[in-house]
């Protein structure tokens, strides 16, 4: 327990509708105090809409939301007393920085001369103090950013909620504000809700990510567990699995499958059950490479496509039986080479052919379904 | 009640009202103008045939913002020479030419003189402050319930707004029988017994005020709610995340970043209030209570045929209403108006 000042924030089935739309579905989560948790997905997913309902300007439509022991999802979200960074920032225009800072102070009475302490302190933190007189208008997109991370956490909040907070920055300054939100992380040992649709973003911040998809959770766990187990096909999109490879099933046998790619053979790891039929091989491009006459997994492509990345090259290629393949590869390829790539077996994950997302035995909401369960409701992260 | 002579109805249109009220509406349009002027895209549409020279010609004009795009502005232009300038011009060289003699400020004199006269601006201000600023606050919660979507909110905005449509004479008529001596509303009190006899609430005061409310309320319900709809919803959110209850985030968040647009609002309603003339004549006191300055205007002018002192009158009407507005726009200055982060 950090100085948070709770043990754990418990979401018990929170679910939110929008007319017949179910836009969060019995959304089960225990959060530690201290804790560094990314809600991940597209969007439309329901990660906003999760976020707003613990902020509490969202109401409920079912579950309940309790902060150690106290029920707070009834608390209106003025008196609930968590931060908020909004993704348009929703500084008040009006006000300067400091005054935008300080006015979460105003609002709960705090005197004023340890309100001013507090608010220097945090402006300090965040590294404004030559812009705190301006008004936000004045102010650089990063900045204004820090500015809404100051105003929220200027308040001790017992938790902090960010709502895609870098979206609206450019590329460098995302790396930079992702290692600046990392470090006031750690070093007031705020808990923080952090949603982004970035899986990049996510893995790089969070101590444990909740990928979600139409309002249902798929997937609870550490970056290592979601970024190398992940439980479904759709989390394995996601998380960067970019080659989906459908084929007959020739041979199960232990936790390993094999496939018929046309002539050749692929062996991957068993992640679903899959005993028979059509399954689908899941390959990341950087697992994929050129490889010699006996390696493992060894299929013949035709390359369509190279695009220089520096180091290495990304290619796109066609299988023998029509189907797109992309791969990394420090050798020099052209248009219209016929190469040999392959990839490790441990790094192949076959799953079921059901949509992920509308139902089958693929789904990941039953835990104890899957080979590695990530308990929605352990905190394994923390 | 002074005649009403259905060709001396029109001329006291054409003379007064549009001038002044046009006049206010450019000034209006030319300070909303201001601070979007950079804005402004000054696209350089040069023809594509045209010689090297002449297109580094108009290229340098383009930038400057000269295109052919201007001559959009050409009916706006013409409109406002033609209907207010001259007009004014002219209204103001004929109050400096008394009929009676007596120098070129005679007319001045002898309205700033004559306490029945100089009366009318008191009676004037007392009907177009208070109904200017009962719109516009009424406005206020009227606009933020009604700001986002919701059921009937068509509705909703079609019975707000039908007072414009109906005019000032139709909306005069009816409060004549409605609030009459023997109109529902005295009716329904008396029949509650909560008064003995029917309570004067036309030809007075109250009538023309009520005339005012109802004729001027859509206007500034419309304006406040443009202005509200700019405001970005998630301020408020933010707000209520750091601790503010609703005042507090009407009060410390909405406001602030409204009242420029409700200092414009309130300089339109007063505006509008201020030339009060058809409600005021129809729903007024015969006895002079409300005999507003645009009414003796049109009697000067139309009654006594002093076309050179209705000219005077109204040329004062214009010069009070420019100081109420340019106050409340010096006011305004003191005030954030920079980008409010809606939509508007």
């Amino acid at each position: 327990m950090g100085a948070s000042g709770f043990e754990a924030l418990r979401l018990d089935r929170i679910t939110r509708r929008f007319g017949d739309q179910v836009a969060l579905r019995e959304l089960d989560l225990t959060i530690r105090g201290g804790e560094f948790v990314a809600l991940l997905g597209p969007s439309g997913c329901g990660k906003s809409t999760a976020l707003n309902c613990l902020a509490g300007l969202l109401p409920l439509s079912g579950g309940s939301i309790w902060l150690d022991e106290r029920r707070i999802d009834t608390v209106p979200p003025e008196r609930r007393g968590f931060g908020m960074v909004f993704q348009n920032y929703a500084l008040f225009p009006h006000l300067s920085v400091r005054a935008n800072i300080a006015f979460g102070l105003a609002m709960h009475r705090v005197p004023k001369a340890e309100a001013k302490r507090r608010v220097e302190d945090v402006i300090r933190l965040v590294q404004l103090t030559e812009h705190a007189h301006k008004h936000p208008a004045q102010l650089s997109g990063g900045q204004q950013q820090r500015v809404a991370i100051a105003r929220a956490i200027v308040l001790e909040p017992p938790l902090v909620l960010m709502d895609e907070p870098l979206s609206n920055l450019d590329a460098k300054l995302r790396l930079e504000m992702r290692t600046e939100i990392r470090r006031l992380h750690q070093r007031l040992d705020l808990t923080t809700v952090y949603v982004t649709h970035d899986q990049e973003e996510a893995l790089s911040m969070a101590d444990r990510l909740v990928v979600l998809r139409d309002g249902e959770v798929q997937q609870v766990g550490t970056p290592e567990e979601v970024y190398a187990e992940p439980v479904n096909r759709y989390v394995a999109g996601f998380m960067g699995y970019r080659n989906m490879l459908a084929f007959g099933v020739e041979s199960c046998a232990g936790g390993e499958v094999t496939l018929a790619a046309g002539s050749a053979r692929l062996t991957g790891v068993n992640r679903d059950g899959v005993r028979g039929g059509t399954a689908v091989a899941a390959i990341r491009p950087e697992d994929v490479g050129v490889v010699e006459a006996d390696a493992a997994n060894r299929v013949p492509v035709t390359v369509e496509v190279v695009e220089y990345h520096g180091r290495e090259q990304a290619v796109q290629a066609r299988l023998q039986g029509g189907e797109e393949l992309h791969f990394r590869t420090t050798r020099r390829l052209a248009p219209g080479d016929q190469v040999d790539v392959g990839a490790p077996p441990e790094r192949v994950l076959v799953f079921g052919t059901d949509d992920a997302g509308t139902g089958g035995e693929g789904r990941a909401v039953a835990p104890d379904a899957r080979t590695t369960p990530a308990r929605v409701d352990s905190g394994a992260g923390a | 009640m002074p005649g009403r002579h259905p060709h001396a109805w029109t001329r006291g249109r054409e003379h007064e009202h549009p001038p002044v009220v046009s006049e206010q509406r450019a000034h209006f349009e030319y300070v909303r103008a201001g601070k979007r002027r950079d804005g402004r895209a000054g696209s350089g549409i040069a023809g594509s045939g045209i010689m090297s020279a002449d297109r580094s010609f108009r290229h340098r004009l383009a930038e400057r913002g000269v295109d052919r795009t201007l001559l959009l502005l050409l009916p706006g232009v013409l409109f406002l020479v033609l209907l207010f300038c001259y007009p004014f011009a002219y209204g103001l060289g004929l109050s400096f030419q008394p009929q009676k003699g007596g120098g070129p400020f005679a007319n001045y004199v002898t309205f700033f003189t004559d306490p029945y006269l100089r009366g009318t601006v008191w009676i004037t201000f007392k009907l177009g402050l208070p109904a200017a600023l009962v719109n516009v606050i009424a406005s206020v919660p009227v606009a933020l319930r009604t700001r986002g979507s919701f059921r009937g909110k068509r509705l909703m905005t079609i019975l707000l707004v039908v007072p414009v449509t109906l005019g000032t004479v139709l909306t005069a008529e009816g409060l004549l029988s409605y609030l009459g001596p023997n109109g529902w509303f005295n009716k329904v009190l008396t029949a509650l017994h909560i008064v003995d006899r029917p309570v004067a609430l036309v030809h007075n005061y109250w009538g023309v005020l009520a005339s005012l409310l109802i004729t001027g309320f859509p206007f500034a319900y419309l304006l406040t709610l443009s202005y509200l709809t700019g405001i970005d919803p998630t301020l408020e959110r933010a707000a209520a995340t750091l601790g503010a209850g609703w005042w507090q985030r009407f009060r410390r968040v909405t406001l602030p970043l409204l009242a420029p647009g409700l200092a414009i609002t309130f300089c339109l309603s007063f505006v509008l209030a201020f030339s009060v003339f058809p409600s005021a004549q129809l729903v007024g006191d015969p006895r002079g209570s409300t005999h507003v300055i645009s009414i003796e205007a049109y009697h000067a002018a139309f009654q006594q045929y002093d076309y050179s002192m209705g000219s005077a009158i109204a040329m004062v009407m214009a010069a009070l209403m420019l100081v109420v507005v340019a106050l409340v726009l010096a006011w305004r200055a003191t005030f954030y108006r920079g980008a409010t982060g809606g939509k508007g």
